[in-house]
Formats: structure tokens, sequence, C-alpha cells
């Protein structure tokens, strides 16, 4: 007997019946398809817009997260120029080669040095797209993709997260919900992977006092672009 | 690892005696409760997100041969392979195998608890393969060739003054003269050291907190990022899950992640929870070739439908182990295997057997705090009680231990001569020990007394204060 069928065997005889049947599996089979929530917290369930940004802000930078505000794509290059030299950073960036962030007026800012692509080992920053900010946590939802490499996401020692405004969402469920809009249901509906990035790379595991940048990013700096119709507290 | 649970009891001496130790645990069993009841305390729902989370795991495990078939599905329609293992040694034969086939010679891994339950390192390096443990307590602990004390702070028994010396030892091509007195220092010299082997990696190997049947998906839940550049950076990775980590879809998997976080290490959410489902797609630009999950049995079935099978809810979250007042005294080493604590006391006999494990059960003072933080309410102290029961009855207890337990059901049956006689016990005692008020020593309890003293009885027994109670109130 194969280790598959033997596995399964077994569960079958601990559970006390045959393979499942008729109204029971057409059951389970509905609570899958059903994709039903469980409880969700009030905390960001109940914001508006603004409530739902100023909760993403708030819990994304008590875990070192740093969040600035730009109102248009024009202004992202200077505020990104501004960000490196105020951390002391090479002015060069490797950017994901997403449609999304094509907009962005480099020429602005000359003297950044911009490259596409994954991320190589030699890459100090990294600048990508997300799919959608998790209010409830401070968290920022990331998937994979031709045009975004994971590698960008920890490879260099800065990451920059570009959000636009309407990206914000309330909980993990609501993330759920967009991957499954973008593709449908089932595997076919998932990237390679989804990273959920909440605050930059830590460890306790030296006498529990928390380090940042263990193994990945030092920094996660997240630039909101905002343009007033839901405007963050600051 | 070769068990030593045996021993529990010389292990546990031992840890008592080992004055690093102390401190390290001081540091552990206030850190880890004070931060999450923080988090709780934010959190109004965490109480009935406990009731769900227990819920789901329930009607998982009562549905799990379909939950696994469904899983095993979408895993292969996304491109991935699944192996599974009845046992340890399948286990280790299948990543073997598939390191071989792409003749791999370094193998970097993110923390996994099963691959330290089928001592898959040993394994890989017997035969010419060599793991490097990525995780920061994991990498501290195989320079020190020794077995993780905690289910999710490895290295949680150490200061930072071994943690200087293991890599002092081990980072020889590195200037002696250099400066590694405090953790900022040692995280980034580890830092350095492993960033090459994450590049060179021909295999990553990691865990799974979840496995998710709607979508053949797996879960890793870090704060380093480690799990990532190692499943991220070589051509093939290897997840090694034990059965239990299925759930049926990603709402059920939202509502556990809102609990492990929290209960594991008080954050609101890890730094990092990753979803990987299948290998890479056309077109991207990175990611691993191949996708392969072994899903290792050993032992998990044949909790199915017996006393134990509430344990197979456990998120591996290390809440109890934190609470627990055996566990923050004596340290994870001296439970003998690879789950210590609560979980382990419940876990590792129905692993290993109950004749290897048995000390582990009876070491708990049934406080019940364990239970009580577990994120999905498993009933932890009642399933100790089972296996002291299941002790008793295979005859694994001392003579002299089951006579006196004998002994005392005889008198507990008759409840006016166990009056009687507490009545007098209590009343002689109390005399006795009138004067100093308690007891250095007491004939028959030598090992109670050996390290703390009795106190002296009142002189009456509660029955007989209780019964006098009643009577003035009526």
């Amino acid at each position: 007997m194969s280790a598959r069928d033997d596995i399964l065997g077994r569960i079958r005889s601990g559970l006390g019946r045959g393979e499942l049947a008729g109204g029971a599996l057409a059951e389970v089979a509905a609570r899958v398809a059903e994709h039903r929530r469980n409880l969700i917290p009030d905390r960001a369930a109940s914001q508006d817009v603004a409530g739902r940004i100023n909760l993403f802000i708030a819990m994304a930078e008590a875990v070192q997260t740093t969040v600035t505000w730009v109102e248009k794509d024009i202004d992202i290059p200077a505020e990104i120029a501004r960000y490196l030299a105020a951390e002391n950073l090479p002015a060069e960036l490797r950017v994901a080669p997403d449609p999304s962030l094509a907009a962005i007026p480099w020429v602005e800012r000359p003297l950044l040095n911009i490259r596409h692509g994954k991320a190589e080992p030699s890459d100090a920053v990294s600048l990508t797209p997300c799919l959608a900010a998790i209010a409830e946590t401070g968290t920022l939802m990331l998937v994979s993709g031709e045009a975004t490499p994971t590698t960008l996401n920890f490879l260099p020692d800065t990451h920059i997260v570009l959000l636009r405004a309407d990206q914000v969402v309330a909980g993990y469920e609501d993330g759920w919900d967009l991957l499954r809009q973008r593709q449908g249901d089932g595997p076919q509906a998932l990237p390679r992977v989804v990273n959920f990035i909440t605050g930059p790379s830590r460890t306790g595991d030296i006498e529990q006092k928390i380090e940042l940048g263990a193994h990945g990013p030092r920094r996660l700096h997240v630039i909101l672009v905002d343009d007033g119709k839901a405007r963050p507290r600051k | 690892m070769d068990p030593t649970s045996r021993a529990f009891i010389e292990n546990a001496h031992a840890g008592l005696a080992n004055p690093v130790l102390r401190r390290a645990l001081g540091i552990a069993g206030t850190g880890f409760p004070a931060r999450r009841a923080e988090a709780i305390q934010r959190l109004p729902e965490f109480e009935a997100l406990r009731d769900e989370g227990k819920a789901i795991k329930d009607h998982t495990i009562a549905h799990l041969d379909y939950y696994l078939e469904l899983y095993e599905k979408n895993v292969t329609t996304s491109g991935g392979v699944v192996h599974w293992a009845r046992d340890a040694a399948e286990a280790r034969a299948a990543v073997l195998e598939i390191c071989r086939s792409v003749d791999a010679k370094i193998v970097t891994k993110g923390k996994s608890m099963v691959a330290e339950e089928i001592a898959l390192n040993d394994h890989l390096e017997k035969n010419g393969i060599t793991p490097v443990e990525t995780d920061l307590g994991e990498y501290i602990i195989q320079l020190r060739h020794e077995p993780p004390s905690h289910i999710i702070a490895p290295a949680i028994h150490l200061m930072k003054e071994q943690v200087e010396e293991a890599f002092r030892a081990a980072h020889t091509d590195l200037n002696p003269g250099r400066i590694i007195a405090e953790a900022p220092q040692l995280c980034a010299e580890a830092r350095a050291i492993l960033r090459p082997q994450f590049l060179a990696a021909d295999v990553g190997i990691t865990g799974a907190n979840f496995l998710i049947a709607e979508t053949g998906s797996s879960i890793i839940v870090t704060n380093e990022g480690n799990g990532d550049l190692t499943q991220t950076l070589p051509k093939v990775h290897i997840v090694v899950a034990s059965l239990e980590k299925i759930v049926p879809t990603l709402e059920d998997a939202a509502t556990l992640l809102r609990l492990l976080a929290r209960s594991a290490t008080g954050q609101e959410f890890s730094s990092y929870t990753t979803m990987s489902t299948g290998p890479r797609r056309a077109g991207d630009l990175d990611g691993p070739e191949q996708y392969h999950v072994v899903l290792v049995d050993n032992g998990r079935s044949a909790m199915i439908g017996g006393e134990f099978q509430e344990m197979l809810r456990c998120l591996r979250c290390a809440a109890c182990l934190n609470h627990c007042p055996v566990y923050t005294a004596i340290g994870g080493h001296a439970y003998g295997w690879v789950y210590p604590g609560p979980m382990g006391a419940v876990l590792t006999p129905a692993l290993i057997g109950v004749a290897e494990a048995g000390h582990l059960p009876n070491a708990s003072t049934f406080c019940g705090r364990c239970e009580s933080v577990c994120p999905v309410k498993i009933p932890l102290p009642k399933m100790m009680r089972h296996w002291r029961e299941r002790q008793f009855a295979q005859r694994q207890v001392a003579p002299a231990y089951r006579s006196g337990l004998k002994l005392w059901a005889w008198v507990a049956r008759r409840p006016e001569l166990y009056h009687t006689l507490v009545e007098i016990k209590a009343r002689v005692l109390g005399w006795l020990g009138k004067s100093r008020g308690r007891f250095r020593a007491l004939p028959l309890a030598g090992g109670w007394t050996v390290a703390r003293d009795m106190p002296a009885p009142e002189g009456r027994s509660f029955h007989a204060l209780w019964a006098e109670r009643q009577r003035a109130n009526r």
C-alpha cells in the first residue's frame, strides 16, 4: 500500500468512517466554496477610508515602518531623494518593472540612479508597488509576478513601497477578495508568493532584545500617494 | 535526535543548577507573557477568536482525509509535488532524494520543528549535504551542536556571552580582535556570514505554519526574513510539514493568524507572513523552479479518534511554555526531545511512547495556565492526566507509588473513614508543628520536603471547617 493510501486509511479508521460521500461530502465542499468569513475584529472593519488610512499609519509606525505622504506621482522622485539623503543612503534604486510605477517622472531627479528588474545581491535600496495595505495591523500585502519579483522585498537593506490611498483595506479577508478578483478561485487565483510584510526584519533571539535587520531589510519605508480625497492625519 | 526523556529528573536538576539558564529563563518567563497580555488587551475579540480557532481546527481534523486530498490536488494543479511520509525515515528519504536529484551541496533551512522531529540535519550531513540553519536562534544552536530548547525561540537558554563564544569558535576567518559583545554586533555578524550561504544554496527547506486546502498553499510566519530568503533564492523549495497543519480556506487561515503572533510573541502580526503556491510561474524573474511538500504523519493519524486528538489543534505558538512554572524553571532541554513544556508533555509520549517519555506528563503542577493561554483551548492538563492513567494501567509506575495510590483510593472511597483520618492527621500535625509553624522534614514525604518546608496545618480539616460553617449559616 502506498504511504498516501495508508495514511488516509488510518485517518479514516480513526474517524470511524469511510471516504466522505453524499450529503457529508457536499457539505464540506460547500464550506470551502463559500469562503465564509469568520469573526472580523471591529478595529479596522468599522472605519471609513480616512479612518483606515490613519489606522494603517499608526499600526505601521508602531512596528518601525516609516510612512510619508505625497499628493501626486510627480512628487515621488523628490520624496525618494529626500529619504535616501536623510538616511545617508546612496542615490541608487532597484525598481520593480511594474506598469503602475511607469508614470513616475524620474527625469525630475537625474541624480537618482534607477535600474529595473529583480534584486541583485549588491542592491542597497528597492522600490516596489503593493497589492494592498491591511489597516488592522499596519501590514503591506505584496504579490509576486513578472513585474514584481520577490527578491526586491528581501535582499536590499532598504525597501521602499509605493502605496496608493485606495489600496488601504480593513482586514486580511479584503486582501483575499482582491486576489480572487484578479484571477478567480482555486490555486490559479494565486501568484507564486503573497508576502504580508509588517515592519522591517527583526529578531529577538539574543536575550529577547529586538534587533532590526536580521536577514531582510533594516528599513521599510512607505510612500503613501493620496490626492487628498482621504487625507491622512499629517 | 535520540530522546533523553527517560532522564528527565536528572535533566531537570541540571537545569535548576545552571545559573546561565536561570538568568536566560528569567528574561523569557516575564517578557513573553507580558507582551502577550498587552496584545490581547488591545484586541477585545481575542476570546471569541479562540473559540473560532478551536472550531476551525476541530472541523478540519474531523474531515482531515478530505482536506488532505483537496490540498494535494491543488498543490499538483499549481505545479508542485506532494510526498507522503508515514514516518520520520520516509520523510528524510523523500527530502534526500529531492536534494540528490539536483545534486545539492548546500541546503539552507528556515526554522522547522518537524524537521527537528525527523532529525533531518543529521541525515543530510551523513549523506554529504551541508544543512545551514538560517534563523538566528537555530544557527546559534547548530554551531553549539545542541537541540532547540524552545519551539519559537530555540536559543532562549543562552545569554549573549555564550553566543559570542560560539561565533568566535566557528567564524575563525574573522579578526579575533573584533568586538561582538552585544546583540547588535552578533546579529550583524550572523547576517554577514549567512548572506553568502543564502545565495549559494541549491535547495531551501522550510516548515509550514499552515497548509491551505482550498488553494494548495503553504504559509510560513517569521520575523527575520530568513525563511523568505531560504525559499526564494535556491532552485528548489521543499516544505516539510505535518498533517495537522491543514486548514480549509484562506479565511480560516486569517483567523488562526490573528491568534498565532499574539499568543507567541505578543506581536500584532509577525514581520513576515508568506504564502507560497507552487513553483516559479512563466515570466517570473525569481523564485524556485521546483516546489515540493513532504507531508509527515509520524504518529499523528494514530492520535485521531483517541483521547489525544485535541492535541492536533496545536499551532506551536509556545504560549504554554512561556506561562509554565515548570518550563520556566528547568528549561526546554530537560524534556529530552524536540517538544518541551506542556505541549511537549502531551505530544512527546504520543510520538515516541509513554514508556520513553512518561516523566513528562508528570512534570506538572496542574496550575492550568497552559490551557488558559492556549489560542485553540487545548485541555493540556486533562491530557497529561490521561497519560498518567495510562502509565498506571500499563504498570509503568513504581510499585510503592502504585500501592500508595491504591491505598489512598481505597480510603477516599470511604468518606467516613477518610474524614476521620484527615481530621486526626490535621490535629496531630497541627499540634506537632505548632511551635515552628512548618516542618523541615516529614516521614514518607522526604522527596517533597527536600527543597521546601511543609506548612503546619491549623489543626482542623477543610471538610470539618466547611461543615461547621454550613451549620452556622443555617
